[in-house]
C-alpha cells in the first residue's frame, strides 16, 4: 500500500480501495438501457498530519466524488475510510457528528456555497452551534477571530455573501471549515472559480493557516499548476483510478505515466525560449466516459505506448514512493505475470 | 492585496487580537448592517407600481375588513320588504333602527339601547335581592342567557363575536345613529349592498386567508419532507398527491357538503363545539395544499443538491436543521407568490359554491352569496344593476390586486437577479 | 415500445386504485348517514323502495354490500339506482346527461387553447406595446371575474340587448356557443398568460436568434423554431384546465338550463340523492385521470429530457 512518509504511525486519513458507482437508466421513452457509472473506482491513499496531498484530473474523473465519500456526503458502495485508525466509510449522518470536528471541506463555487440568506457571521458560527462549541458572545468573538484569521475585516459580520467578492466568499468557506478546528480540510478545487490573480492569494492563506495550525489538506484541483506549490505529494486520477502518486518535486521532474506526461505537456511555461522547444504530447482517441466498462487500463485507448496487456489486465498502482499503474513504464509492475 | 475595495486585512499578521480589541469590533460590527436579500427584493417590489398599488390596495381592504364592525354602515341582515326594496344607489340619510318593525324606541338604534340597558338593570336587581341562593343562581342564568339574545345588537347584525361586539358598541358610541347611506342601492329584502358588500368581504377574505395558510401549512411540510428525504418516501409521498389530484375536487367538496349538511351530522358536529364554517375553511385549505406541496418538493429537491446544503451536512448540522434553517428559507419566496395567488383561487371557488347554494349560508354574507342574489336580480324587465355589478367589483378588484401582487412579487424574487457580485 | 406499455399499465393500476380509494371513502360516508340506500329504514316511495330492494342487497352486512356494489360495478359497470328518482339507474342518468356535458367541456377546451394561444403569441411578438397591455389585462379580467358572473353579463348583453344567441336549450351549435365561450374564457385567459410567458423565455434563447439572424421570415421561425417550446406549459396545464371545466361546467349548466352531468349532480347533491352522486364523482374521476395520463404522455413525446415515471 501506499504509505505517506516513512513513518509508522498511523496516518490521519487513510483510504483503500474506495469505489463510489452510481445505478442509472437512460434513453428516451421508447428504449432505455441500464448501466453502472464508476465514478470512482478503486482509490487508496494514505494522508499523513500537517501533509497535503494533491489530487488531479480532468473534469469528470472522480476527484470531487472521492472528497465527497470520504466524508459520506456520498455513499460509498465499497472500500474503507479510516481516521486515525477508525473506520468511517458509510456511516450515516448522526454517527459521523464526531468525526464532523476532525474532517472539514472548502467547496468549489463560492457562489453556491454559502446560504444567501443567512449573513456571514451566522454562517461562520454555525458550526459553533451545531457542536455546542460556544455560546452567545463567546461564539460571535469566535467568529470575529475566525475572520481576522483569513483575511476578511471582521467588521462585516452582518453582511450577506452576496456582498462579497469571490474570493472573499471563499475566504468565508475556509474561515466556517476551520471553525471546527479540524485536523485536516478537504478542499474541492478551491481556486478554480477564481480569478488567476486571486488564487495565489487563496492558496498563499490555505499555506499559512497549514503552517499556524498544523493543518493537512486534500487538495483537488483540474491544474497541475495549482497544486504544485501547495502539495507534498501529488495522485493523478484518471477515470476513477489513481495513475501516478508521488512526491510533488518527484512526480514534476520526471512523469512516469504517459497521461501525466501529457498533463504536463499542456501546463504552460513562463519561459518562451524553452516553451519552443518543447513536445507537446496531443492525446488522440475518444474522451473516456465513466459508464463503460474497462477491464484493462483506462487510458489504453488514448495511450501512446501501449501493448497488448494494457487492454486486458488492469495495472494496479504499487506501494512505492513514486508509483505509477502502468504495464509499461512500472518496473514493479513489470515483474506480475498476466492475469490467465 | 488587490481585491478592491477592500475590506481584507493584509494577509501577514504579526499577533493575534486581544480580547478588547475584538469585543470594539463587535461593537463597531454592529453598525454595519448587510441587505438581505429579502430587502433587495423589497426594493425591486416598490419599483413595481401595479404591485405596489395592489399591495396597497389590498392592506386598506385588510384593514377595512377587520374593522367592519366599527364602520358606520347600516346592517347587513335587516330586512325591509315594505319600502326599500331593490332601491338604487341614493344619497337618502339613514337612521339606525328607523324599520317600523324592529319596533325600537324612538325609532332610532341609541334610544333602543338605552331602553334595553335600563330594563336590563332593573331585572337584575330584582333578581340579585332574591334570598335563595339557588333559586338566585337559576334565575339569573336563565336571565343572562335571555338578555343576550334580546340585545338590541343582534336585531341588527347575525351572530356577532365578542371582537365584533365590542367594536359595535364602540361604533354607536362615536358615531350614535348615523349610517352612512345606501351607496350601493338596496337587494331584492330591501338590505343595504353598501354594508352587505363590506361584511361579505370580510367573510370571503376569512375563507380566503384561512384556507390558504391551512393548504400553506400542510402542503410547505409534506412537500419538505417529501424533496428532503427524496428516494422511496419521497416516490410514494408524491403517488398519493397524484391520486388525491385526480379526484375533481368540486365534486368532492359538493359530496362532502351535502354529507355535513345531513341534519344528524349536524348534530356530532354540534356536540364537539365545530361549526359547520370551519369545516368548510378545513376542506377548502385541503384541496389547495397538493399544488402548494408540489410547489415546495420541486424546490427542495433543487436545492437539495446545491453546495450550501452539502456544506451544511459537512459542518454537521441535523436534517432538521437542514430543513428549516437552509431550504425552507430559500423556498419562501416561491411559496409567496403562490400563496397570494391562491387566495384568488379560494376565493373563487367560495363563490362558486355559494353560487351553488353549497357555501356561506344566509343569514351569513359573502361575496359569493351577494353575487348569486345579483344574478338572480338580472333581467330584461327591470335592471336592477348594482346587485350584481358592486359585489362583482369588490370580488374582481380584489382579485385583480391579489394577482398583480403576485407577479411582482415573483419578478421581485426572481433568483435570477439573486448573485448580484 | 416497452417503456410505454409498462408506462401505460402503471398508470391503469394507480386509477384502479385512486378510484377504488374514492368508492371505499364514499361508501363509508353514505352508510353513515340514515336514510341511506343500504339500510332497511328510511322513507322513500315505495317505487324507489322496489328498485333499491332489487339492486342492493339490504339485510346483508356492510361488508357484504361493499363488496357486492363494488364487484357490480367492476365486472357489469353498473352503478346502482338512483334514490330519488324512479326507475333510473346511475348508468342511464349518466347516459342521458353526458354527451351535453363532454360537447360543452370540449368545445370550451377547443375555443380556450385557440384563443388563449393566439393571444399569448400576439402579446409576446408585440411585446409591451398597447395591444400587448390590452390583451394582458382583458387576461386578467378573464381570470378575476368568476364564470357565473360573465355568463350572466353575457346573456344580458348577447340575449337580450343585441340578440345573437338564444338564452337557454340545447341542440344546435348556436345553443351551445355561449356557454362553451362563457366557460372557456379564463381558461383561455389563463392560457394566455402561459404562452406569453413561455413565448418569452424561448424568445430569449440563443438558437432562437440565431434562426432570426440566418434571415428567415419572422412568421417561420415564429411558429416552427418559438411556439413548440413555448407551448409545453401550456400542455402541462391541459390537466389542470379539465378539471376547471370539469368545475365551471356545474354553474354554468344551471344558469343556461343544460341537460348536463352537472346540472344532474348538483341535484343530486342537494336532494342528497348519494347513489347518483357517487356515480357521477367515480365517472368524473375516472375521466379526469385519463386526461392527466394523456397529458404526461404527450409531454414526455414533445420533451425528449422529460422521463416517464
Amino acid at each position: 500500500m501506499n504509505d505517506a512518509v516513512e513513518s509508522n504511525e498511523t496516518p490521519l486519513l487513510s483510504v483503500r480501495d474506495l469505489k463510489v458507482h452510481f445505478p442509472f437508466r437512460r434513453g428516451s421513452l421508447f428504449n432505455s438501457q441500464k448501466g453502472v457509472i464508476r465514478a470512482v473506482d478503486g482509490i487508496s491513499f494514505d494522508i499523513g498530519r500537517g501533509e497535503t496531498l494533491g489530487l488531479v484530473g480532468e473534469s469528470g474523473c472522480g476527484k470531487s466524488t472521492t472528497a465527497r465519500a470520504i466524508i459520506n456526503l456520498v455513499p460509498p458502495t465499497s472500500g474503507d475510510v479510516q481516521i486515525d485508525g477508525v473506520s468511517i466509510a458509510g456511516m450515516s449522518d448522526a454517527a459521523m457528528l464526531p468525526y464532523r470536528r476532525r474532517v472539514q471541506m472548502v467547496f468549489q463555487d463560492p457562489f453556491a456555497s454559502l446560504n444567501p440568506r443567512m449573513t456571514v457571521g451566522a454562517i461562520i458560527g454555525e458550526p459553533l452551534v451545531v457542536h455546542s462549541l460556544a455560546k452567545g458572545r463567546d461564539r460571535k468573538l469566535e467568529v470575529l477571530r475566525l475572520m481576522e484569521l483569513v483575511g476578511l475585516n471582521p467588521r462585516f459580520l452582518n453582511r450577506y455573501p452576496h456582498e462579497f467578492s469571490g474570493g472573499q466568499r471563499q475566504r468565508i468557506g475556509i474561515a466556517r471549515a476551520l471553525a471546527v478546528q479540524p485536523d485536516i480540510i478537504l478542499c474541492d478545487e478551491p481556486v478554480s472559480a477564481l480569478d488567476v490573480s486571486i488564487q495565489a492569494q487563496i492558496i498563499n492563506l490555505l499555506m499559512d493557516l497549514q503552517q499556524k495550525l498544523g493543518l493537512s489538506y486534500l487538495f483537488i484541483a483540474h491544474d497541475l499548476a495549482v497544486v504544485r506549490h501547495i502539495a507534498t505529494r501529488v495522485g493523478v486520477m484518471y477515470l476513477g483510478r489513481i495513475v501516478e502518486l508521488a512526491k510533488s518535486e518527484d512526480l514534476y521532474a520526471g512523469p512516469k505515466h504517459p497521461y501525466t506526461e501529457a498533463l504536463l505537456s499542456a501546463v504552460p511555461v513562463p519561459d518562451p525560449e524553452v516553451a519552443a522547444k518543447r513536445q507537446r504530447i496531443v492525446l488522440s482517441g475518444e474522451v473516456p466516459s465513466p459508464d463503460r466498462y474497462y477491464p484493462g487500463c483506462a487510458f489504453a485507448d488514448r495511450c501512446p505506448v501501449k501493448i497488448d496487456r494494457c487492454t486486458t489486465d488492469r495495472p494496479e498502482l504499487p506501494g512505492k514512493p513514486h508509483a505509477a499503474a502502468c504495464w509499461v513504464r512500472e518496473e514493479a509492475l513489470a515483474e506480475t505475470p498476466a492475469n490467465a | 492585496m488587490s481585491e478592491s475595495p477592500s475590506p481584507s486585512l493584509p494577509s501577514r499578521q504579526t499577533e493575534a487580537p486581544d480580547e478588547a480589541a475584538l469585543s470594539r469590533i463587535l461593537q463597531e460590527s454592529r453598525e454595519i448592517r448587510g441587505v438581505s436579500l429579502w430587502q433587495d427584493a423589497w426594493r425591486r417590489l416598490r419599483r413595481n407600481r401595479a404591485a405596489m398599488a395592489s399591495l396597497v390596495f389590498l392592506v386598506i381592504l385588510m384593514l377595512a375588513a377587520i374593522f367592519t364592525p366599527l364602520l358606520p354602515l347600516q346592517s347587513p341582515a335587516d330586512k325591509d320588504l315594505n319600502n326599500r326594496r331593490f332601491l338604487p344607489p341614493n344619497f337618502d340619510s339613514v337612521v339606525m333602527g328607523s324599520r317600523e318593525g324592529l319596533k325600537f324606541e324612538d325609532g332610532r338604534l341609541t334610544a333602543q339601547l338605552a331602553k334595553y340597558q335600563a330594563s336590563v338593570e332593573q331585572e337584575r336587581s330584582e333578581i340579585l335581592s332574591i334570598d335563595d341562593p339557588v333559586e338566585r343562581a337559576e334565575k339569573l342564568d336563565a336571565f343572562e342567557k335571555r338578555a343576550s339574545v334580546e340585545h338590541p345588537f343582534n336585531q341588527l347584525w347575525n351572530q356577532l363575536g365578542p371582537v365584533a361586539f365590542t367594536m359595535c358598541r364602540i361604533r354607536v358610541a362615536i358615531f350614535g345613529d348615523w349610517a352612512v347611506p345606501s351607496l350601493f342601492g338596496t337587494d331584492k329584502l330591501g338590505r343595504d349592498l353598501l354594508s352587505r358588500v363590506f361584511w361579505g368581504s370580510r367573510v370571503s377574505l376569512v375563507v380566503g386567508i384561512v384556507a390558504t395558510i391551512v393548504s400553506l401549512i400542510i402542503g410547505v411540510s409534506y412537500g419538505a419532507i417529501a424533496g428532503y428525504l427524496g428516494g422511496t418516501v419521497d416516490a410514494i409521498m408524491m403517488r398519493i398527491v397524484d391520486m388525491l389530484y385526480s379526484i375533481p375536487f368540486i365534486f368532492v367538496v359538493i359530496f362532502l357538503v351535502t354529507f355535513l349538511g345531513e341534519d344528524s351530522v349536524k348534530k356530532i358536529l354540534d356536540q364537539y363545539g365545530i361549526e359547520q364554517i370551519t369545516i368548510f375553511y378545513i376542506i377548502i385549505g385541503a384541496i389547495y395544499w397538493l399544488t402548494m406541496s408540489r410547489v415546495v418538493r420541486g424546490q427542495v429537491l433543487s436545492l437539495r443538491h446545491e453546495q450550501f446544503v452539502e456544506a451544511a451536512r459537512t459542518v454537521g448540522a441535523s436534517p432538521g436543521r437542514i430543513i428549516f434553517r437552509h431550504v425552507v428559507p430559500n423556498t419562501l419566496g416561491v411559496v409567496i407568490v403562490y400563496l397570494t395567488l391562491t387566495i384568488p383561487s379560494v376565493m373563487l371557488f367560495e363563490a362558486f359554491l355559494s353560487f351553488l347554494g353549497l357555501g356561506v349560508s344566509p343569514p351569513d354574507v359573502s361575496l359569493g352569496l351577494l353575487l348569486n342574489d345579483g344574478v338572480e336580480a338580472l333581467s330584461i324587465v327591470k335592471l336592477f344593476w348594482w346587485v350584481v355589478v358592486f359585489p362583482g367589483a369588490a370580488l374582481a378588484l380584489t382579485l385583480f390586486a391579489l394577482n398583480f401582487l403576485g407577479d411582482g412579487l415573483r419578478d421581485a424574487l426572481d433568483p435570477k437577479m439573486k448573485n448580484r457580485s | 415500445m416497452t417503456d410505454l406499455f409498462s408506462y401505460a399499465i402503471r398508470r391503469f393500476g394507480w386509477m384502479l386504485l385512486t378510484v377504488w380509494a374514492v368508492y371505499t371513502v364514499s361508501f363509508v360516508l353514505m352508510r353513515a348517514v340514515p336514510g341511506n340506500p343500504f339500510s332497511s329504514e328510511r322513507t322513500v316511495p315505495p317505487a324507489i323502495e322496489r328498485q333499491l330492494r332489487a339492486r342492493y342487497n339490504l339485510d346483508a352486512p356492510p361488508i357484504e354490500q361493499y363488496t357486492d356494489y363494488l364487484v357490480g360495478i367492476v365486472t357489469r359497470g353498473d352503478l346502482g339506482v338512483s334514490i330519488r328518482l324512479e326507475d333510473y339507474t346511475v348508468n342511464e342518468v349518466l347516459a342521458e346527461g353526458f354527451p351535453v356535458s363532454a360537447s360543452l367541456a370540449i368545445l370550451a377546451l377547443v375555443f380556450a387553447l385557440t384563443l388563449g394561444v393566439t393571444a399569448g403569441v400576439v402579446s409576446a411578438v408585440y411585446r409591451g406595446s398597447a395591444g400587448d397591455l390590452a390583451l394582458m389585462g382583458t387576461a386578467v379580467l378573464g381570470i378575476a371575474i368568476p364564470n357565473f358572473v360573465l355568463a350572466s353579463l353575457a346573456i344580458l348583453l348577447f340575449v337580450f340587448i343585441i340578440p345573437i344567441f338564444p338564452a337557454a336549450g340545447w341542440g344546435t351549435l348556436r345553443q351551445v356557443a355561449l356557454p362553451a365561450l362563457c366557460l372557456g374564457a379564463p381558461v383561455a385567459a389563463y392560457i394566455a398568460r402561459l404562452t406569453r410567458a413561455g413565448m418569452l423565455e424561448v424568445l430569449g434563447r440563443e438558437h432562437v436568434r440565431t434562426a432570426f439572424a440566418k434571415g428567415l421570415p419572422k412568421s417561420t421561425v415564429i411558429l416552427k423554431h418559438v411556439l413548440p417550446g413555448a407551448l409545453l406549459p401550456v400542455v402541462s396545464y391541459l390537466g389542470p384546465a379539465t378539471a376547471s371545466v370539469l368545475t365551471g361546467s356545474l354553474v354554468l349548466e344551471k344558469i343556461f338550463a343544460l341537460p348536463g352531468i352537472g346540472s344532474h349532480f348538483i341535484y343530486a347533491a342537494t336532494q342528497r340523492d348519494y347513489t347518483l352522486a357517487m356515480g357521477m364523482v367515480l365517472t368524473y374521476t375516472v375521466l379526469l385521470f385519463v386526461m392527466n395520463s394523456l397529458v404526461d404522455l404527450s409531454y414526455a413525446v414533445i420533451d425528449p429530457r422529460v422521463k416517464l415515471q
